[in-house]
């Protein structure tokens, strides 16, 4: 699972979709998570990053985490390439 | 180092032009304190849910709206409505004020009079007096508003009976050009009911008749109706001093005065677009001093507003059970906070308020109370900050009627507490407990035991 390539973000979270001609806004929590999915990290590095920096816990995470995952598949921005897991 | 806050990723699609029914975001800054008291701790001391009425906001409301009539008008009485909220601290409140009482049962009768109100002060409203209630208000001598024709004739006999003469009113309902106008109470002034009932009430010799009463409606947004309530009570007592040489001594207006709450389905907030006090009483005191009453002989104006008085200072403190998505993917939250507490949560959009910092991102929400019934929904759709589980918020303007007309269904009900001018925290009405509940209840012998 990788963010499509030609996806723009920028630092103040928002994101263009060229082929779509949409936009969107994420939040800042949202802006870290996209760049490490972005950067290629695993769910398990994601989650300990995550967990070091914020006040949470591995719960809440998880269940947020794949309510994320599951609107960025809706607005077609991941590409589900060879790394597909 | 300290964590940061957590605010869960959320992602949301920019889409111009395209009105919806969640409209923008409202809440800019946390609500951390009331009255100078943190709510985190208010729910760590108190629990959560909690209902939380501010001393202060009562008297100042009052003093504003007290200050909007007796500025245009010399002689003004207000009456506190109990039905709208009649834990006793409130009621106190009012009366130190210099409110009178406004009851429209038996029930609330004898709450005024345990609260020390004396007789004379208390006004009698509503369809239900009984016999026991009305011989009660007589002997007292209240100020027995009314309703029917039925309750003339019995007020009638008791006055034989009791050889005293009743201070009566009559209630009256008339066309102020609202709708629905409101005739299920009181007698008409259109097709001369009124009139008929005032002539029995002279007639009879046996009842003093003291004052003329309405209430025209609930939740007013037009001042200009009360106009023209005030305009045909004007005329109606006036025509008494003409037909009878008999002075009325009161126009009572009753309430029904906005609050700043949103009713539902309203474009825009209620504390923006509601009338305020000032235009209540510039419809009612201009069209009262406008009428042909002498200058030197005005009634007294009694005003019995109950909503617009109590509702901004009651705050409703909860917290976050759980987010989750519907089956259209729509963020729900779960809260701790049901219709059967917050039953104005059917007539209103409430505004609420997280109490802890946020950032700027909010979701499309739809709140849900805990109950396991598909009618619990706090709120259908707002433009909601982002809470975690657990998370704390305040839900404003919840003073009139939900404390009164609450229910215990499924929970118990909460604790009430009230702040103080110095931020002292004081517990006036104790949450409930399942012993409180089933005291009342009994079990028949053949039903005791059981095997599964």
């Amino acid at each position: 699972m990788q963010i499509k390539k030609n996806i723009a973000i920028s630092e103040s979270g928002y994101i263009f979709n060229p082929s779509s001609g949409e936009s969107f806004s994420i939040n800042p929590t949202g802006v870290e998570i996209f760049n490490f999915i972005k950067e290629g990290k695993t769910y398990e590095e994601i989650e300990q990053l995550v967990l070091e920096k914020y006040n949470t816990d591995k719960d809440t995470f998880d269940k947020d985490y794949h309510d994320f995952i599951g609107f960025l598949k809706q607005y077609h921005l991941l590409d589900y390439g060879e790394k597909e897991n | 180092m300290e964590k940061q806050r957590y605010e869960r990723p959320v992602i949301k699609k920019l889409e111009t032009n395209m009105p919806n029914k969640y409209g923008l975001r409202t809440e800019y800054r946390p609500m951390t304190h009331i009255d100078g008291v943190e709510v985190t701790q208010l729910i760590q001391d108190h629990g959560s849910p909690l209902f939380v009425i501010s001393e202060q906001t009562i008297r100042r409301v009052y003093r504003e709206a007290k200050k909007a009539f007796a500025t245009r008008y010399p002689k003004v009485q207000f009456a506190w409505s109990y039905k709208t909220n009649y834990l006793d601290a409130v009621c106190h409140v009012f009366h130190q004020e210099g409110s009178w009482a406004e009851v429209v049962s038996g029930f609330e009768y004898d709450k005024a009079i345990r609260n020390g109100v004396d007789g004379s002060k208390i006004i009698f409203n509503g369809p239900d007096k009984t016999e026991m209630d009305l011989e009660k208000a007589i002997k007292n001598e209240s100020l027995i508003h009314m309703d029917h024709l039925d309750e003339l004739y019995s007020v009638i006999e008791l006055a034989t009976k009791l050889n005293k003469k009743p201070k009566v009113a009559i209630r009256v309902n008339m066309d102020t050009g609202i709708y629905p106008m409101w005739d299920r109470f009181g007698f008409n002034y259109e097709n001369g009911q009124a009139w008929d009932a005032l002539n029995k009430i002279m007639r009879s010799e046996k009842l003093e008749l003291i004052g003329l009463h309405c209430h025209i409606g609930t939740f007013m947004l037009s001042a200009s109706a009360y106009s023209a309530a005030a305009y045909k009570l004007a005329d109606l007592a006036l025509g008494v001093k003409k037909k009878y040489n008999h002075d009325i001594k009161y126009i009572d207006m009753g309430g029904g005065f906005a609050s700043k709450n949103t009713l539902k389905g309203s474009y825009l907030p209620g504390s923006d677009v509601n009338p305020t006090f000032d235009d209540f009483a510039e419809a009612i005191t201009s069209a009262l001093i406008n009428s042909n009453f002498e200058p030197d002989n005005l009634p007294l104006l009694i005003l019995e507003t109950g909503r617009a008085l109590i509702d901004e200072a009651g705050y409703l403190l909860g917290t976050v059970i759980s987010n989750k998505r519907s089956s259209l993917g729509k963020r729900t939250t779960i809260v701790d906070i049901g219709v059967n507490i917050l039953f104005t949560s059917f007539w209103y959009d409430h505004k609420v308020t997280p109490a802890q910092p946020f950032t700027q991102y909010t979701e499309d929400t739809t709140i849900y109370g805990p109950l396991c019934m598909n009618i619990d929904v706090i709120r259908d759709s707002i433009s909601l900050p982002l809470m975690n589980k657990g998370d704390h918020f305040v839900i404003h303007h919840v003073g009139a009627y939900n404390m009164t007309q609450w229910m215990q269904f499924i929970t118990l009900r909460p604790k009430v507490v009230m702040i103080d001018a110095n931020s002292n925290v004081h517990v006036i009405r104790k949450g409930e407990t399942i012993d409180r509940i089933t005291e009342f209840e009994a079990i028949p012998k053949h039903l005791e035991g059981f095997e599964l």
